[in-house]
């Protein structure tokens, strides 16, 4: 592509995040329900280490999660033992929802009354959604039709419980089918988690941003849930149930799937359908991965840590034609990771963060700020799976020294100035570049003080046992030289 | 190294943010190692 592309746009001129306070799933999280079952004395230890809400909000990685503070001015480690004074729910990229609301939201998000919840849930949540900024836009009424007795419900043939908490039941998940597998009540609360964090994004750009809903034409969904039945497993739609929770009357919508890389090739498909002038705005929704809830719980407990991984995040962006001062997508500027490019990670990160710069004439040091995969560290170390986003940044650094552009002795320098540490919850798709986002549209307007952000996420395609390969795509952002 | 991995045989068990699974393949084959199993997983 040449240069005129770069003159027209398209730009991201919205991006907002939600966290939801999810201790009562962790039973539910992939690694918690099969420990459990093996081993059910690790209830007690479990459920006896969870964090409060204010706790968890209080958490500040959660705190730059949703835009509190940059985050390279979070405090030094442990985060978990840090004073967070004054921390809120509402922050300046969106909030952290308790999950009573949570659950209430998920019934309010559930056409096929897949949930039962107890009578006392659900006129709390429905007397608490009934006074969230964002009350008129939610169904409240279906919280009504799915109100029943909880423990009936949990014992009815392949439902699962719903707790708040550790053990307090307060509902059910039923499956939709007895016999087919792609139905079943974990399968369903999964996607059901996934539609209403991802809904709660979506409504926080548009309602927060006072954006026409009926002026957004599409919604691409970029989570990793498989929808679908026993015929098309994995093969749905999240993207346009999103856009029809959110009232998005005017949008139509579908799914780009690659596991956790799946976010960029999502804004880059978004980007590229305005610039085509296919559609005029299009929004991006992730929602919250429910399967990865507590996945690395037994390093906290062996640590005498909190169960940190007890948030489910959600993402919306909205792309659109150039407003004259909105983040631009520079669409000449896109790294993808070829099948030749092999796996070894200088191949991976030549192909992701020097070849698109090469491309268009940019040097690696004229990039302020590098969002790769963002796992926040305190979650993966103690199970031993070390500093994820550190690894990522020393290899893009080496890269730098490598074209000469940057000393050997620089090199922690760069990692510190134009990396970041981890701060994401270990929400996959979430945590690879895409939380950035909302920070790098701050840091390419007004005052933010930069001038080019590069996205760069990676996807494990081996987990699917198709391929040996993993993949991985990248996208420049710069600030529009018409504004901002 | 050649000391150490000939004749043997390895389980090369790679991460995706790290070294993958082939890549070690390819070093203790090198060596003269029997590559038994090897795999790429993702940690987080």
């Amino acid at each position: 592509m040449g240069s005129d592309v770069s003159e027209q746009g398209p730009v991201v001129s919205h991006a907002r995040h939600v966290l939801a306070h999810a201790p009562g799933l962790i039973r539910h999280g992939s690694k918690p329900a099969r420990e459990l079952e093996s081993d059910p004395d690790l209830a007690e230890p479990l459920f006896g280490s969870l964090r409060t809400f204010e706790e968890a909000v209080a958490y500040p990685p959660n705190q730059a999660f949703l835009g509190a503070l940059h985050p390279r001015e979070l405090p030094e480690r442990p985060w978990i033992s840090a004073s967070s004074d004054g921390a809120e729910r509402f922050a300046a990229h969106g909030e952290h929802m308790p999950e009573e609301e949570l659950l209430g939201l998920m019934a309010a998000v559930d056409e096929f009354e897949l949930l039962t919840l107890g009578e006392e849930l659900s006129e709390r949540a429905t007397s608490a959604l009934g006074e969230h900024p964002l009350a008129e836009s939610l169904d409240l009424d279906r919280l009504g039709a799915v109100t029943g007795d909880a423990e009936e419900a949990a014992e009815r043939p392949g439902s699962l419980p719903l707790h708040l908490g550790g053990d307090h039941l307060v509902g059910a998940v039923h499956r939709a089918d007895e016999e087919d597998a792609a139905l079943q009540s974990f399968v369903l609360l999964e996607n059901l988690a996934a539609k209403a964090t991802a809904t709660l994004a979506l409504l926080h750009l548009v309602r927060g941003a006072d954006i026409d809903p009926n002026s957004i034409d599409y919604v691409i969904g970029c989570g990793e849930e498989a929808i679908g039945d026993r015929y098309q497993r994995g093969g749905g739609n999240l993207g346009k149930s999103v856009a029809a929770a959110a009232g998005l009357q005017g949008a139509s919508g579908a799914d780009v799937k690659n596991f956790c890389a799946a976010p960029i090739p999502a804004l880059v498909t978004a980007a590229s359908l305005v610039c085509a002038g296919v559609f005029e705005r299009v929004a991006v929704v992730a929602g919250g991965s429910l399967a990865k809830l507590g996945m690395k719980f037994q390093g906290h407990l062996d640590n005498e840590m909190p169960v940190l991984e007890d948030v489910l995040a959600g993402a919306a962006a909205l792309v659109e034609r150039d407003d004259g001062g909105s983040p631009r997508i520079r669409l000449d500027a896109v790294g993808r990771h070829t099948v030749g490019a092999g796996g070894s990670q200088d191949k991976i990160m030549q192909a992701l963060s020097v070849e698109p710069l090469e491309r268009v004439g940019i040097d690696m040091l004229a990039v302020d700020d590098y969002a790769t995969e963002l796992h926040n560290p305190e979650l993966t170390e103690p199970q031993g799976s070390g500093n994820v986003p550190e690894r990522n940044y020393k290899v893009i650094a080496a890269l730098a020294v490598r074209r000469g552009e940057l000393d050997r002795s620089d090199i922690d320098d760069f990692v510190a100035e134009r990396g970041m540490p981890g701060y994401s919850p270990t929400q996959g798709h979430i945590a690879s570049a895409l939380c950035y986002l909302p920070h790098a549209c701050q840091r390419l307007t007004e005052e933010g003080g930069a001038e080019r952000v590069m996205m760069l996420a990676k996807g494990s395609l081996f987990l699917g046992r198709m391929s040996e390969l993993s993949d991985g795509m990248s996208v420049l952002l710069e600030r529009n030289p018409n504004g901002g | 190294m050649r000391e150490l991995l000939e004749g043997k045989k390895i389980v090369a068990l790679g991460e995706r943010d790290g070294v993958s699974g082939p890549a070690i393949e390819a070093c203790v084959e090198a060596a003269g190692g029997d590559v038994v199993l090897s795999a790429t997983e993702c940690f987080v």
